[in-house]
């Protein structure tokens, strides 16, 4: 008996000793006992630009934000599954549909008034479930040596063409892409779709990440990409390593290419913190917040409190973009013609 | 009980390791369950829907290709490295024994970064299987050099004496010894292989897990997602029978008394330039390019990537995680260790095999089954840490339990009776005896489950708590927005506080085989 008491005390002690140290040096609080004060974001929007954000925020208000990471569409589903339990407080996007999602399960509160009045009508859901904080527009990017002005395609159905096989790039996994694949299913109907997604699959080839596709378009690999305006405009400002052989190209026309994806933040209605969090995404489509898009790195267009967009870009009015409600693009229907065409 | 002299009673508390080891069983049997659920839940017609179409036969392709071309590979490097280091004349022969366990302290998804920054269009198959290849062939390398070294020469010289000459000497003696080395590598890689996400994601290779990873990313918990899984899952048991059946039941080691000579090492001759060539050639692919490929990064980030307000804190909870969740993988191991050794029969071994499949899982699978058993049963510890070290010692826990039985089998039963007849209290003879013995082993399993758990990626992004960066998940972040300067210093810690265990683990293995 002495053994047994012995062996077992041993192993609790070790058991014991080891949870303690994870306590210490792992240091991170338990779902439900975040810090008091404190706000949790879902941030599927890009980490250095959430980050911005964020630094910017607790410096102002001295409430501290834990962010954790991932896909948009990966943090929907995941706040959809955690239901009332999620330990989430402000979700941010990359585009609207993973809003619309989570806005249709029921589990955003209301955005209030002094955030709305910030934010134009065009780049938020009638609702006022959640809320556009930046906007961002699809662009071919090409290279000029191997395809000349005149071949350029009219619009961005013609990619599935025969004759555009083998020379186009995309990131089908990214939600940037699915965003762009859900505003052509509301524009042109599920049949459409299919046709498109399956002379898709015959001519892309696929990247992982919409800069890996753009750095193959320049490093010669493939002919051209379709992808996000910024990431052009990004690598431009930096050393332009990755964009040097590149020329952007916009399909404007209403074109289902000519799309602009609105991302989204919104509050959750289980949130504990809702005060914080109402007033974390005020002060993203506030003025300062608004102005880390125009001044810093992330080249998204900024769409609130009037601040004007980084001034390298193609202004927002000259892009023609079709008119697409946001709260209209179906995440979960795109996924599924997807996956059903063999991209996912 | 008091006058047992004759029949000592058991020395430990039988039944209550019996209660321990089942409940860890069943414990470990949650992913499998899950998987199982998902796939009756969603309804036969849409399982058929979604496993018979285009896409799984190309995954499947990809995936088998994958194996059956890298598998052979990492059979001929590592056989052929281990018999040049262990039975040949070779010059450096230590300091080669040691260049060629090396690669494994370099993570599978950091050797991929390095050779896709250093040649951008790698991608597909053939890239997959060199990176593949140049990650796990000392998984083989390993248990194989350990084994040779300890293979009893009489039976080679006398099959030379016989007539034959070396190379079939090698061939119908030595191979065959090593079938048993040779099958545990081989399942080794060959489950990395199914289960290994970061490094084919990053040159565009598509396997089962990397199109799980898409699936979840894009659905979170798809039926699609659940469904690959149960192929994935299918298939990894494949390999588990595989392997049993490759190993049989023959005995080989030595019978009877009598100190074993040492092998003579085969003088190489004018091979000798064209041995070190090869060894040279497979140190530079395996190591110097991952290496060069890191100090170029680090040259080209500068000062500015040396953040130390994001390392430091990386490096604690790698640290971290990797320390508490070796030592707790090992102390839940060690109810059924010491079952499988003390007390072998059917019931211990189910206990075991139903370990070994859940570690067969990919942590994605693992991870997603956690997420919503969690969810869903145990709220109050979702993203807590407690699920992701729990993760870790059921994908880990036959790494630990290798190590242990060696460990315990090597501590006889009667010496720690014979501490006990000496008048040492049976506890104080358990634990100054039998616990003193394995402590190597155990330290072996300790090291390889750190290991693990420094370079685990998918089950750690899925399950660790809200604003946890390790090494692996910060390297990962950094590199997929293509920062490969700014992901080059978590590639380097990573590597540096891997060394440490690798040299530990290959000394173990040397002492294990002498068993």
């Amino acid at each position: 008996m002495t053994i047994r008491k012995n062996v077992l005390a041993g192993m609790a002690l070790i058991a014991t000793a080891a949870l303690s140290l994870t306590a210490c040096s792992a240091n991170a609080p338990a779902a439900g006992e975040s810090d008091a004060g404190g706000i949790t974001v879902y941030n599927a929007q890009h980490e250095s630009l959430t980050q911005e954000w964020v630094d910017a925020f607790t410096a102002e208000t001295g409430i501290k934000v834990t962010v954790r990471n991932g896909s948009d569409t990966e943090m929907s589903n995941q706040i959809i599954q955690e239901g009332k339990a999620s330990p989430a407080d402000v979700f941010l996007t990359e585009n609207s549909p993973a809003m619309t999602q989570v806005e249709n399960a029921g589990l955003f509160s209301d955005i209030d008034k002094a955030t709305i009045d910030q934010v134009p009508a065009e780049f938020r859901p009638s609702t006022n479930k959640w809320t556009g904080i930046a906007a961002r527009s699809t662009v071919f990017v090409y290279d000029p040596k191997k395809i000349s002005a005149d071949q350029l395609p009219k619009s961005m159905l013609d990619l599935a063409k025969p004759e555009w096989k083998g020379k186009w790039a995309a990131s089908p996994t990214g939600a940037d892409f699915q965003a762009i694949v859900a505003a052509l299913l509301e524009l042109k109907g599920e049949e459409a779709t299919t046709q498109w997604l399956a002379g898709m699959k015959e001519n892309f080839t696929a990247y992982k990440g919409n800069s890996t596709a753009m750095k193959a378009v320049n490093a010669g690999e493939i002919d051209a990409a379709l992808i996000y305006h910024y990431y052009y405009y990004g690598d431009q400002a930096k050393t332009g390593e990755n964009s040097k052989n590149v020329t952007s190209y916009y399909f404007k026309n209403q074109d289902p290419g000519a799309f602009v994806s609105v991302s989204g933040g919104g509050v959750l209605a289980s949130s504990k913190h809702s005060e914080q969090a109402q007033e974390f995404l005020k002060f993203v489509t506030g003025k300062k917040g608004q102005e880390i898009l125009k001044d810093g790195t992330s080249f998204e267009y900024a769409v609130g409190s009037e601040v004007a967009s980084n001034e390298k870009l193609v202004p927002l009015n000259e892009l023609q973009a079709p008119t697409v409600d946001p709260a209209k693009l179906d995440s979960a229907k795109v996924t599924d013609l997807m996956t059903k065409a063999g991209l996912l | 009980m008091a006058g047992g002299g004759t029949k000592p009673r058991p020395p430990l508390g039988v039944s209550t390791l019996v209660i321990l080891a089942t409940l860890i069983a069943l414990f470990s049997l949650v992913p499998l369950g899950y998987v199982i659920y998902m796939t009756v839940a969603t309804g036969w017609d849409t399982v058929v829907e979604l496993i018979v179409r285009p896409r799984v036969g190309e995954l499947l392709l990809n995936t088998i290709l994958l194996v059956l071309v890298t598998l052979p590979l990492c059979l001929v490097l590592g056989v052929g490295g281990a018999w040049l280091v262990e039975r040949t004349n070779l010059q450096g022969h230590r300091w080669w024994a040691l260049a060629l366990a090396a690669p494994l302290a370099i993570p599978a998804f950091v050797n991929s970064y390095a050779w896709a920054s250093t040649i951008p269009s790698l991608a597909g198959l053939s890239a997959g299987t060199l990176i593949a290849t140049l990650s796990y062939f000392p998984l083989v390398y390993i248990p194989v050099a350990a084994t040779l070294g300890r293979l009893d020469p009489a039976i080679e010289q006398s099959a030379a004496s016989l007539g034959l000459g070396p190379w079939a000497v090698f061939f119908r003696v030595v191979l065959p010894q090593l079938r048993i080395a040779m099958a545990g590598g081989s399942l080794l890689v060959a489950l990395h292989l199914l289960s290994e996400y970061g490094a084919f994601a990053m040159i565009r290779f598509d396997t089962f897990t990397t199109a799980i990873m898409i699936q979840f990313q894009s659905t979170f918990n798809g039926a699609a997602g659940n469904m690959l899984a149960s192929v994935l899952v299918l298939l990894c048991m494949l390999l588990l029978l595989a392997e049993a059946k490759t190993r049989g039941n023959a005995r080989y080691s030595r019978v009877g008394v009598g100190a074993q000579r040492l092998a003579t090492r085969l003088r190489l001759g004018r091979h000798e330039i064209a041995a070190q060539l090869a060894l040279l050639a497979l140190f530079v692919l395996s190591l110097g390019v991952p290496l060069y490929s890191v100090v170029r990064w680090l040259v080209a980030g500068g000062a500015a990537i040396w953040d130390p307000t994001e390392f430091f804190p990386a490096l604690a909870q790698t640290m971290g995680y990797g320390l508490t969740g070796a030592l707790i993988t090992c102390v839940v191991a060690f109810p059924m260790a010491f079952l499988a050794v003390r007390h072998p029969n059917w019931f211990s071994k189910l206990l075991e095999l139903s370990n070994y499949i859940t570690s067969s899982m990919p942590g994605i699978v693992v991870g997603l089954a956690f997420v919503t058993v969690a969810i869903r049963l145990v709220p109050g510890i979702y993203q807590s840490a407690y699920v992701l070290l729990a993760a870790y010692v059921l994908l880990f826990l036959p790494r630990a339990l290798v190590n242990l039985r060696a460990g315990l089998s090597q501590a006889p039963r009667e010496l720690e009776e014979a501490a006990r007849s000496l008048g040492r209290s049976p506890a104080l003879a358990f634990f100054r005896v039998t616990l003193r013995l394995s402590a190597p082993a155990a330290a072996g399993g300790v090291a390889l489950v750190f290991l693990a758990i420094v370079n685990e990626l998918t089950a750690t992004l899925l399950l660790a708590p809200n604003g946890t960066r390790t090494l692996a998940t910060a390297f990962w972040a950094k590199s997929s927005e293509i920062d490969y300067a700014g992901a080059a210093p978590y590639a380097l810690l990573m590597i540096l506080i891997s060394l440490p265990m690798t040299y530990l683990l290959f000394q173990q293995s040397k002492k294990a085989a002498g068993q």
